[in-house]
C-alpha cells in the first residue's frame, strides 16, 4: 500500500493507486473516484478555501466524502461533523475548530459537476478534526493529520487485486475513516453505509456491490447475523472494532463466512489504532505488551491500556480541552485488561462498572459469559439499583430464536452464568427482550433502564 | 399463596443457589446469623419485587432496616396491606 508522506494530498495518493473502475457509493448514488481530477460536488470555487478552516455538516456521508477529497490539499483544517451534531452545541464546535466556513448539504452534493478551475495545486498540509463518541456534554474534537490516520494502514494486510471496502460506522467515525482510507490508498472501491437504511437492506446492496472487506462493531456484526441477507456477501475479510470481541462473536462470524480472515482491532479516535488480532481468539497475545520496535507500543498501568504511537491524535480542540496523553507520551485508554497465562483479556471500561456490595462487575464480562450461550444472540449487562447492595447485575436479552417459554431459557443462562462467574456477577434480573439499542457509534448504548 | 410463604420460599431458594445453609427459620432469628450474606438478600429482595409486584424498600417510605427473619416478612406483609 502507497501512503502518503506529508506533501501528498489524499486525492494525489489515491489515484495513484489506481483510477479505474474504483467507485464510491451510497445508497443513492455511485461515484468514479476517477472524475475528482476534473470535476467536484462543491458548489462553491475551490480556490476560496483555500488555507482556510472548513466544517463539513451534511446527512449522507457521500458529500463529505467527495468534499475530504477535493479539500484535502487545500484546505487548512478540515473537520467532519457528525449528522447527529445538536443545533445548540454548534456555536461552541465552530468557536472551537475557528471555522471560517460552514459547509452543508445545500453547498455539498452527492454527485459531480465540471470543474472548469481544476486541476488544483494540492499543497497545503491539512489538519483533520475528528469529534469522539462522547455520549454526555459537547462533542469533543481531536485533532489528526493524513499521517497520523493512515500510519496504521501500513500494518501488512494482503488486501488482494481490486477489494471492494465498507463499513457499517459512519467514515466520520474514527473505525469508519480507517475503513475509508483502506479503500482509497489500497486501490479498492468504498461502498458507503447510510443512517436511513435498515440492515437487511445495507447486507443485500454490500452484497450486490461485491464488497470483499468489511468492518463494524461486534454489536452491528450481532445485528447482522440476525439478517438473512448477511448470506448474500462473499467476504475475504471480516474486522471487529470499537467494542470488546469475545469468543461468541468471533467463531459465529468464522461460520458464517469460512471463506474470510476474521480480525478484530482495538482503536480509538485518541489513541489511534493500537493493533489488531488475526488469530480468531479474543484478547491479545502478552507479546504485544512493551514491543520493542513495535509502531504503537502498549503498556499496563493501574489496570487499564495505554499507547503511545506517532498515529495518536496531536490534541483535542478548545479551550476546556485537557492534554492528551501522559507526559511520556502515552494515552490512557481507560480499557481494563487482565492477564490470563500468556494472553491479555478486555475487562471493560473503567467508568462502566457495576458496584455489588463493594465488588466490581464489569457489564462487558457477564455480557461476554451470556453470549456464549446457544440461545442468546446479543445482550447488555446494567446495574439494577439494591436497597441491600447499592446495584445488583441485571440483563436484558435478545434470543438467537423465539421461545414459547422464557422460564426455561432464564434457569438454563443462570445455570450457565453461575458455572463461570464468582457469585456476584451472575445476573439477578434477567429480562427477554427484541431488541438492544445500539448508538450511532456503532456502540452497544449503555444508557441504564 | 400467603406473602409470608412467598418470601419464605424466594429466602430457601436462594439460599439454594448460593449454596448457602439456612439456620431453622424461625421469626426471631437474626437475618445476619441466617446464612445469608448480603448478596442473597439482595438477590431475595430483586427477586421478591419481580414476584410481588413492590419494593418495601423502594417506596419512598423510611423502611426500618429489619433485623430478623420476622421483620423481613412483616415489610412484605406491610407492604401489601
Amino acid at each position: 500500500m502507497a501512503l502518503p508522506n506529508s506533501r501528498r494530498a489524499l486525492l494525489d495518493v489515491a489515484l495513484a493507486a489506481g483510477g479505474a473502475g474504483r467507485t464510491i457509493s451510497d445508497p443513492m448514488h455511485c461515484v468514479a473516484l476517477a472524475d475528482l481530477t476534473h470535476s467536484t460536488n462543491v458548489a462553491v470555487p475551490l480556490e476560496s478555501l483555500h488555507g482556510r478552516s472548513v466544517l463539513l455538516l451534511t446527512e449522507p456521508q457521500l458529500p463529505t466524502v467527495l468534499a475530504l477529497l477535493a479539500l484535502d490539499g487545500v484546505a487548512r483544517r478540515v473537520s467532519l461533523g457528525l449528522p447527529d451534531l445538536k443545533e445548540a452545541d454548534l456555536p461552541q464546535v465552530i468557536a472551537d475548530s475557528g471555522a471560517d466556513f460552514v459547509l452543508r448539504d445545500d453547498v455539498l452534493r452527492s454527485t459531480l459537476e465540471a470543474d472548469p478551475a481544476a486541476p488544483h495545486a494540492r499543497d497545503v498540509d491539512t489538519e483533520w478534526i475528528l469529534f469522539t463518541s462522547g455520549t454526555t456534554g459537547a462533542p469533543k474534537m481531536v485533532s489528526h493529520t493524513l499521517l497520523s490516520l493512515t500510519g496504521p494502514l501500513d500494518d501488512g494486510l494482503a488486501v488482494g487485486a481490486g477489494p471492494v471496502w465498507s463499513t457499517f460506522y459512519d467514515i466520520r467515525r474514527y473505525g469508519g475513516l480507517q475503513i475509508l482510507l483502506r479503500a482509497l490508498l489500497g486501490g479498492g472501491s468504498m461502498v458507503l453505509s447510510s443512517a436511513a437504511e435498515s440492515v437487511g437492506d445495507f447486507l443485500t446492496r454490500a452484497g450486490k456491490n461485491g464488497v470483499t472487506h468489511i468492518s463494524g462493531t461486534p454489536s452491528h456484526w450481532r445485528r447482522a447475523l440476525m439478517s438473512q441477507a448477511a448470506s448474500r456477501m462473499a467476504l475475504k475479510y471480516v474486522r471487529l472494532s470499537g467494542e470488546i470481541s469475545d469468543q461468541a462473536i468471533l467463531d459465529n462470524l468464522k461460520a458464517a463466512f469460512p471463506q474470510s480472515d476474521v480480525a478484530h482491532a482495538f482503536a480509538s479516535t485518541e489513541a489511534g489504532v493500537g493493533f489488531d488480532v488475526r488469530d480468531g481468539l479474543a484478547g491479545f497475545p502478552a507479546s504485544y505488551i512493551g514491543m520493542p520496535g513495535a509502531k504503537a507500543e502498549l503498556k499496563v498501568e493501574e489496570g487499564t491500556l495505554r499507547i503511545r504511537s506517532l498515529r495518536t491524535a496531536s490534541r483535542y480542540l478548545g479551550g476546556s480541552a485537557r492534554a492528551l496523553g501522559d507526559r511520556a507520551g502515552f494515552v490512557d485508554t481507560g480499557d481494563m485488561v487482565e492477564r490470563r497465562g500468556d494472553r491479555y483479556y478486555f475487562l471493560g471500561r473503567r467508568e462502566g462498572t457495576i458496584n455489588v456490595g463493594g465488588q466490581k462487575v464489569y457489564p462487558e464480562e457477564v455480557e461476554a459469559v451470556l453470549n456464549r450461550h446457544p440461545a442468546v444472540r446479543m445482550s447488555r449487562v446494567w446495574a439494577r439499583k439494591s436497597p441491600i447492595t447499592g446495584a445488583v447485575v441485571a440483563a436484558d436479552i435478545v434470543l438467537s430464536e423465539p421461545v414459547a417459554e422464557f422460564a426455561q431459557v432464564r434457569e438454563s443462562l443462570l445455570h450457565f452464568c453461575r458455572a463461570a462467574l464468582s457469585a456476584h456477577k451472575v445476573p439477578v434480573t434477567l429480562r427477554a427482550v427484541t431488541s438492544l439499542l445500539v448508538a450511532s457509534s456503532g456502540k452497544l448504548s449503555r444508557r441504564d433502564g | 399463596m400467603s406473602i409470608r410463604t412467598v418470601v419464605l420460599d424466594q429466602v430457601k431458594l436462594v439460599a439454594e443457589h448460593q449454596q448457602k445453609s439456612l439456620q431453622p427459620l424461625l421469626d426471631t432469628l437474626p437475618l445476619l446469623d441466617s446464612g445469608l450474606d448480603s448478596l442473597c438478600i439482595a438477590i431475595i429482595v430483586a427477586n421478591l419485587e419481580e414476584e410481588l409486584g413492590f419494593d418495601p424498600f423502594g417506596s419512598g417510605n423510611t423502611v426500618i432496616i429489619p433485623q430478623t427473619l420476622g421483620e423481613f416478612i412483616g415489610l412484605y406483609e406491610n407492604g401489601a396491606a
